[in-house]
C-alpha cells in the first residue's frame, strides 16, 4: 500500500490503466519480498524525447481495460478459475495439474480457450 | 526488428506477467521482449489481464490498523528512487542480459565445451539454468534432448535444426520430446542465450560422461 503511494508520481494513464499499474507493482513487491527472486525488466523502448501524450489515449486505454474485465467476468467458470490460479496461485501449469488433479493437457487447452475468447471479445 | 518470426508462447508471457517463472526464464523473456515489439505488446496485454483478474478477485477485510500502519510506513521510509529507464543498448546484448554478463560481448568469460563450442553459465537461482553459447559458423551443437523445456534465443548469427531456421531475435521453444541438432550457419559465428529447466542430456556417451563436469 505504501509502495503504491510512493510510486504514484510514476503513474501514467496513457501507458497503463490503474488496475494494470497496481497489478505490476503488487507483483514486483511480491517477487522481491516473498519469493526473493529476480525478474529483470525488458529494455525501455527508444521513444526519443518524451512527448506529451493525448489524454484521449488514456480514456481509450481505460475503455479497453474495462472491456477486458467484462470479458473475463463472462468466461465460463472453469476457464476463469484456471486463469486466476495461473496469476495468483503462484503456480506453474504442472503445479496446477497436481493441485486440481486435472490432466496437464486439459489445463493447457482450457487456458488457451480462455485466452482465445478474451482476444475475440477485444476485437 | 521486424524480421523476428519465432516468438514467445502465451504460457511463457503469462508466467512472466504473473511473476511465477524461475529467474533464468525471466531473463530470456525480458531479453527477447527487449528486441521484439510484438511480444512487448502481448506482455502489456497479459499485464492488463493480471490487473483485471486482481480486480475481480474477492475483496479481503483488512485489519483496522492497516491504514495507520500504512501511514506510519510512509512517514518512516525514505523516498524510493525510481529506477533509471534502461537505455537502448548499442552492443550485441540487450540491457537485461548485459546486467547478468556484467557488460557486452567483450565481458563474457567463455569456457570451451568441445568442438569449438564455448559457453558461459550465468548466475541465476537454481530452478533453471541460463547460459550463453558460442557456436562457430558451420559447427553443430552435440545432438541432445532435454528433460524439460529448452529456450534458445539468437543474439548474433543464425542457426538451423530439424525444425526450422532461427535468426537474430528469434526464440526456439522445445521440450523433452524433441531431439535436435542446431547447426550455426551464415557468415558470423552464432551466439545464443539458452535456458533449460533441467540439465541437458546428450545422446552420445562421451558428452554424457562429461555433462556433470561441464554443467551443460
Amino acid at each position: 500500500m505504501a509502495t503504491l503511494w510512493r510510486k504514484s508520481h510514476l503513474f501514467d494513464p496513457t501507458k497503463a490503466s490503474p488496475s494494470t499499474w497496481i497489478f505490476t507493482i503488487a507483483r514486483n513487491r511480491q517477487i522481491d519480498l516473498i519469493r526473493k527472486a529476480r525478474r529483470p525488466e525488458p529494455e525501455e523502448l527508444a521513444w526519443g524525447p518524451e512527448e506529451e501524450r493525448d489524454p484521449s489515449e488514456a480514456l481509450a486505454l481505460q475503455e479497453e481495460t474495462d472491456r477486458l474485465g467484462k470479458a473475463l467476468a463472462e468466461l465460463p467458470e472453469k476457464q476463469r478459475d484456471l486463469i486466476q490460479r495461473a496469476y495468483f496461485g503462484d503456480l506453474s501449469h504442472n503445479e496446477i495439474a497436481e493441485e486440481t488433479g486435472l490432466p496437464l493437457g486439459t489445463i493447457k487447452s482450457r487456458i488457451r480457450l480462455a485466452l482465445d475468447r478474451l482476444r475475440h471479445s477485444m476485437k | 526488428m521486424s524480421t523476428i518470426k519465432h516468438h514467445l508462447t502465451d504460457a511463457l508471457l503469462m508466467g512472466y506477467s504473473a511473476g511465477s517463472l524461475p529467474e533464468a526464464f525471466n531473463l530470456i523473456v525480458a531479453t527477447h521482449i527487449s528486441v521484439c515489439d510484438e511480444c512487448r505488446a502481448r506482455m502489456a496485454e497479459f499485464d492488463a489481464l493480471g490487473g483485471e483478474v486482481m480486480m475481480c478477485a474477492e475483496t479481503v477485510d483488512m485489519d483496522d490498523r492497516a491504514f495507520e500502519k500504512t501511514l506510519r510506513s510512509l512517514m518512516n521510509e525514505s523516498e524510493d528512487v525510481a529506477p533509471a529507464p534502461t537505455k537502448r543498448s548499442v552492443g550485441v546484448f540487450p540491457a537485461p542480459l548485459r546486467d547478468y554478463v556484467g557488460g557486452d560481448l567483450d565481458a563474457v568469460r567463455w569456457r570451451k565445451v568441445g568442438g569449438g563450442v564455448r559457453q558461459m553459465i550465468l548466475k541465476t537461482d537454481g530452478e533453471a539454468t541460463a547460459r550463453l553459447l558460442y557456436i562457430p559458423s558451420g559447427v553443430a551443437v552435440p545432438d541432445h534432448g532435454h528433460n524439460g523445456i529448452e529456450l534458445t534465443l539468437v543474439l548474433q548469427g543464425a542457426f538451423s535444426d530439424e525444425l526450422d531456421s532461427f535468426g537474430v531475435g528469434d526464440i526456439e521453444v522445445t521440450n523433452e520430446d524433441i531431439e535436435h541438432t542446431p547447426i550455426a550457419m551464415g557468415d558470423m559465428d552464432c551466439i545464443c542465450l539458452a535456458v533449460t529447466d533441467a540439465p541437458l542430456r546428450f545422446a552420445g556417451l562421451i558428452p554424457r560422461l562429461a555433462q556433470p563436469f561441464l554443467r551443460i
